[in-house]
């Protein structure tokens, strides 16, 4: 039966790993956010060969497991001369993953912009690159910035799969003490809880940046 | 290589359709609870869709097999995998329930009040055709996700694609590179052809009506 006693005493290990969980959800998303970019860009490339490698890039990585992925990443890697820290690994694992969501989530946004900005944009002999900046990309972001804050959420979910490859995050840390103390209910409980709070904060925090976005 | 790959392909599947199934029968009724005119029926389905979907998946297939024994129940790995991924991706499949069912103009409703059509029987031949059509893609999508979230069975002893490569691989280290990569692949060619199966669902369901 659940135990208060000892649900106290876990508490503060539990709490002291949070950070390595938001962490590598915040480097995840960075190195998403700009892989995602640019496989977005590939997709739209005027070279053949360019589009048609990213598009199978995407969906590739898109339909198999992060868990593969990751283990690929781990186990595999070292056969070929690199040999990467696990934190580093989990992270690179977790940011390719997730570029491909967001690829689509920018490729959704690029195409939304009116047809006749492009136009506007040519009239007014713009470069392709100040098109891009100055035009395009400005309007194609806005509307998706939700969207890319519930992909932050989802990703922030899914670290508990780096435990898989020994990073000591939130899921580990609860691992340990459950095989130590042979009592797994309070720890994966309180585990349960962390995360249901942390993403139920950062939805609301999302939730907000969408009004506000809106008044704009 | 490929036998013992094969004997893991088919626990995959297995538990895909168990849990695909358990996840649909969820999303329905959670979906449809969402819309009751009961506020607290409304409640539940919510309580439950928020919880499945704030907590992270492999906690709560690790807490099924892990800590429910401590609290006397104690279920087969098989049906700990399915429960959890049911209920996970129950959580998911019911909201597409509700915004399909909720995206049908307010007119078909006010429309089927007028033939004085009973609640049950504008649900089932008014509402719900239509709005299976809007699901189907994204039904579609999540049961590639489910398909994919499938691989953390593995981590609870049951012997499905990922486990057994895993297993070949420990007897063979120096293969790791193809063994992983192969699995990759045959996780790729799974998913790929469920693509192609519901986009010939999609386009036989929406045939004369767009």
């Amino acid at each position: 039966m659940w135990d208060w006693e000892f649900a106290y005493s876990i508490l503060p290990k539990l709490l002291k790993v949070v950070d390595v969980t938001i962490e590598a959800t915040l480097s995840g998303f960075v190195l998403a956010a700009l892989l995602g970019m640019l496989l977005a860009f590939g997709r739209r490339s005027k070279r053949k060969p360019i589009a048609w490698a990213s598009g199978l890039v995407v969906e590739f990585i898109r339909s198999t497991p992060l868990l593969i992925q990751l283990y690929f990443l781990y186990f595999a890697l070292p056969f070929y001369g690199i040999s990467l820290p696990a934190f580093t690994v989990g992270v690179i694992g977790l940011g390719l993953h997730y570029s491909t969501y967001l690829s689509e989530v920018y490729r959704a946004g690029i195409e939304n912009v009116p047809r006749g900005q492009w136009e506007a944009a040519i009239a007014l002999n713009f470069s392709r690159s100040q098109t891009w900046m100055r035009i395009i990309l400005p309007q194609a972001i806005r509307p998706v910035v939700p969207v890319l804050g519930n992909y932050l959420i989802t990703m922030f979910k899914e670290t508990p799969l780096l435990s898989t490859i020994t990073v000591v995050e939130l899921m580990q840390t609860a691992k340990m003490i459950g095989s130590q103390s042979f009592r797994y209910l309070e720890a994966f409980t309180i585990a349960g809880f962390l995360f249901l709070l942390l993403s139920y904060l950062s939805a609301i925090w999302v939730r907000r940046m969408e009004l506000r976005l809106e008044q704009k | 290589m490929f036998t013992p790959l094969l004997h893991g392909v088919e626990v995959t599947l297995q538990v895909m359709a168990c849990s695909a199934v358990a996840a649909l029968l969820l999303s329905f009724t959670a979906g449809l609870c969402r819309l009751s005119k009961w506020a607290w029926v409304r409640m539940a389905a919510a309580v439950y869709v928020e919880f499945f979907r704030g907590t992270s998946l492999l906690v709560q297939m690790f807490w099924l097999f892990f800590a429910l024994p401590i609290l006397g129940i104690e279920l087969e790995p098989m049906t700990t995998g399915v429960l959890a991924l049911g209920l996970n991706y129950g959580a998911y499949g019911s909201e597409i329930v509700r915004s399909s069912i909720q995206a049908i103009p307010k007119g078909q409703t006010e429309a089927a009040i007028a033939l004085n059509l009973t609640s049950f029987q504008r649900m089932r031949s008014v509402i719900l055709p239509q709005a299976f059509t809007l699901m189907l893609p994204a039904f579609g999508n999540l049961l590639i996700e489910l398909l994919k979230g499938t691989s953390l069975v593995s981590l609870i002893t049951l012997s499905d694609l990922t486990f057994t490569g895993m297993l070949m691989r420990t007897a063979n280290i120096a293969r790791t590179p193809e063994i992983l990569g192969l699995i990759l692949v045959i996780y790729f060619v799974l998913a790929y052809s469920l693509t192609l199966v519901v986009r010939w669902l999609e386009r036989r369901v929406s045939a004369g009506r767009v």
